[in-house]
């Protein structure tokens, strides 16, 4: 049996903190670890998993693999998983990586815990955490087949640097351009000079009471002057003052950082369910009796337009 | 075009969840049609009152009680139902299998459905099913168009927005910002008790996932709260931003 495997997230090359999350934890079973990379020229990127401890990199490069599109991925890994036999395969739970987990979990006929807040594997059992009901229950599954399949949580695995041979290994190319039944036609960037929610280290939120366009300027500087990535509440969502892939909660994204500032949030169960396993928590409001006071570390009871400008020069001192 | 749509019942997302001889308890929760599919039968029945979809038939697999979310989407205004009567307990391959089961029998030419469950938050069913059919899958969308036996989807992407084009049939799960779901209204609610209703049992297979153990997480506790003037409130606020937290400030 191969050990771990980690699937590399990355798009044009630039790879997802997450895919060194996981090869890092994977480092702790104590077992081979080998990233799987699939793309068009991606050997060049072999050295980063190394760094990480991968023993092994499986490099996959092609026109076909060009886009990430389910069909060629999966009759990628599905050649390989029965090549090579892994013990475990680890994707990230990305809307790629649950996609193509699904898929692939499906065409093996195994099961999948996805988007799971802790791993332990050994001896080829897989054991994970999973956060259910939007945060309100935790759920320890076990993958009952072979190999191991899940996706992982940005932002729960400690990173942790580790020397590894990184030996490239070039499998047989076992998808064509038949396995392709999605045509990308268009991919816009969201253009931003802010981390993305789910990888951010600071997530800064606005909500209703922001009142407006210009409130949410007032937090975007707190945001970027912490380097923090930008979120809000679906009131301040529905309201157009943000864009929908910036909601956080149970309908929208679940962030995980070491520091969430929730300003002018209510703090609605909703709204919790996505943030309220930040390892910090701070909360500014009006409202004395507004739930979010509930799950902060350290809540202000004030006007977000008086206190975020003055904490800013306090920052900046 | 006939259009599925699978529909999940969930737990209203305010419960509060409890356990009960190691199980999550369902006393007294308020049972509803899982958000993200509620998305997916509206934008059927918006494809039908543009002339595109001929016939909405939502499946659900569940219990008896599941009985109510196909009623509730009958009510906004799905033509037909099907229950696909399984245990609850139910895994993803197990609720796919099942599904699919149900859905090949419809033969249905497009076939939506939330892109995740507000419960399980799996976000794997409608793929597995797309592979079990041997279907085109797309995820998370927030439009589609279809012409000439295409779907043109845009979803949204990890980094961005993609626009992706398959071909029909297809298995497509949709994100809660594409539509603003209807209320059923009290003539759709009268209609939906005469609309026709099929029950069916899962197909048998067998579970890949078994769940050892559930808890509830360490309730997080309020820490610090003050009530100052905004500067004194805002030093205090930075100094714990500092010096506990530790930020690095750009
Ligand atoms: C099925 C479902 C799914 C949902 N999913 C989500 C989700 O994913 N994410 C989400 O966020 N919500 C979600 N909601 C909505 C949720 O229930 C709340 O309605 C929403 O979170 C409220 O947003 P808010 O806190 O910004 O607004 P409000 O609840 O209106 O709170 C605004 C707060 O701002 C404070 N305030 C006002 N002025 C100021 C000021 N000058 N300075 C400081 N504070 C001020 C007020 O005291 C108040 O506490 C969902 C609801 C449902 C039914």
């Amino acid at each position: 049996m191969a050990g771990t495997w980690v699937f590399v997230e990355q798009r044009d090359g630039n790879i997802r903190k997450v895919t060194y999350e996981m090869l890092s934890k994977a480092k702790s079973f104590g077992d081979e670890v080998s990233a799987v990379v699939i793309g068009n020229n991606v050997e060049g990127l072999a050295p980063e998993f190394a760094k990480y401890g991968a023993d092994k990199v499986y490099v996959v490069e092609g026109d076909v693999f060009a886009n990430y599109n389910t069909g060629a991925y999966v009759a990628q890994l599905a050649a390989m998983i029965n090549e090579f036999s892994p013990n475990a395969v680890l994707f990230a739970h990305t809307f790629n990586g649950r996609d193509l987990a699904s898929r692939l979990a499906q065409k093996l006929e195994a099961g999948l815990a996805t988007d799971a807040i802790n791993a332990e594997i050994s001896a080829g059992k897989g054991v994970f955490t999973r956060a259910i009901y939007a945060g309100k229950a935790l759920s320890k599954v076990e993958v009952t087949t072979s190999p191991v399949l899940a996706t992982i949580r940005a932002g729960v695995f400690e990173l942790a640097e580790a020397a590894g041979a990184g030996a490239v290994v070039k499998p047989a190319i076992a998808a064509t351009d038949a396995d392709v039944y999605q045509t990308v036609k268009d991919f816009v960037v969201t253009v931003s000079s802010r981390p993305e929610l789910n990888e951010a280290e600071v997530v800064v939120s606005g909500g209703r009471g922001c009142k407006g366009p210009e409130g949410i300027k007032v937090v975007e500087q707190l945001a970027d002057l912490l380097g923090a990535a930008l979120g809000g509440s679906r009131a301040s969502i529905d309201s157009g003052w943000l864009g929908h892939e910036l909601q956080v909660g149970q309908t929208g994204k679940v962030v995980n950082p070491n520091l969430y500032v929730a300003c002018g949030i209510s703090g609605a169960i909703q709204h919790l369910a996505g943030m309220s396993s930040s390892k910090f928590i701070a909360a500014i409001n009006t409202d004395t009796e507004a739930p979010i006071f509930n799950v902060a570390d350290f809540g202000v009871v004030g006007d977000l337009f008086k206190v975020v400008p003055l904490l800013c020069d306090e920052l900046k001192k | 075009m006939k259009v599925l749509v699978c529909v999940k019942q969930t737990f209203d997302t305010e419960a509060k969840i409890e356990l009960k001889d190691g199980k999550i308890s369902d006393a007294g929760i308020n049972l509803i049609i899982n958000p993200y599919d509620e998305v997916a039968v509206e934008g059927a029945i918006q494809l039908k009152e543009k002339n595109i979809a001929t016939e909405v038939v939502v499946v659900s697999a569940g219990s008896d009680k599941a009985m109510d979310t196909i009623r509730t989407a009958l009510a906004m205004g799905a033509d037909r139902g099907i229950l696909v009567k399984q245990d609850s307990a139910a895994d993803e391959y197990q609720r796919a299998v099942a599904l699919a089961e149900a859905i090949k029998a419809e033969n249905p030419d497009l076939i939506l459905a939330g892109h995740v469950a507000a419960d399980d938050g799996s976000s794997q069913v409608p793929t597995r099913v797309a592979e079990i059919l041997g279907l085109p899958n797309v995820n998370v969308i927030t439009n589609i168009e279809i012409a000439g036996g295409k779907a043109t989807c845009t979803s949204e992407a990890d980094g961005g927005t993609q626009v992706t084009e398959v071909s029909i049939p297809a298995v497509i799960s949709s994100q809660v910002s594409w539509n603003e779901p209807r209320y059923p209204s009290m003539k759709g609610i009268m209609q939906a008790k005469k609309k026709p209703v099929a029950t069916v049992d899962a197909a048998a297979a067998d579970a890949k996932v078994k769940i050892i153990e559930l808890a509830l997480p360490a309730a997080k506790t309020a820490g610090i709260k003050i009530e100052e003037d905004p500067d004194v409130a805002a030093v205090k606020l930075g100094d714990w931003m500092k010096n506990t937290v530790k930020v690095e400030v750009k």
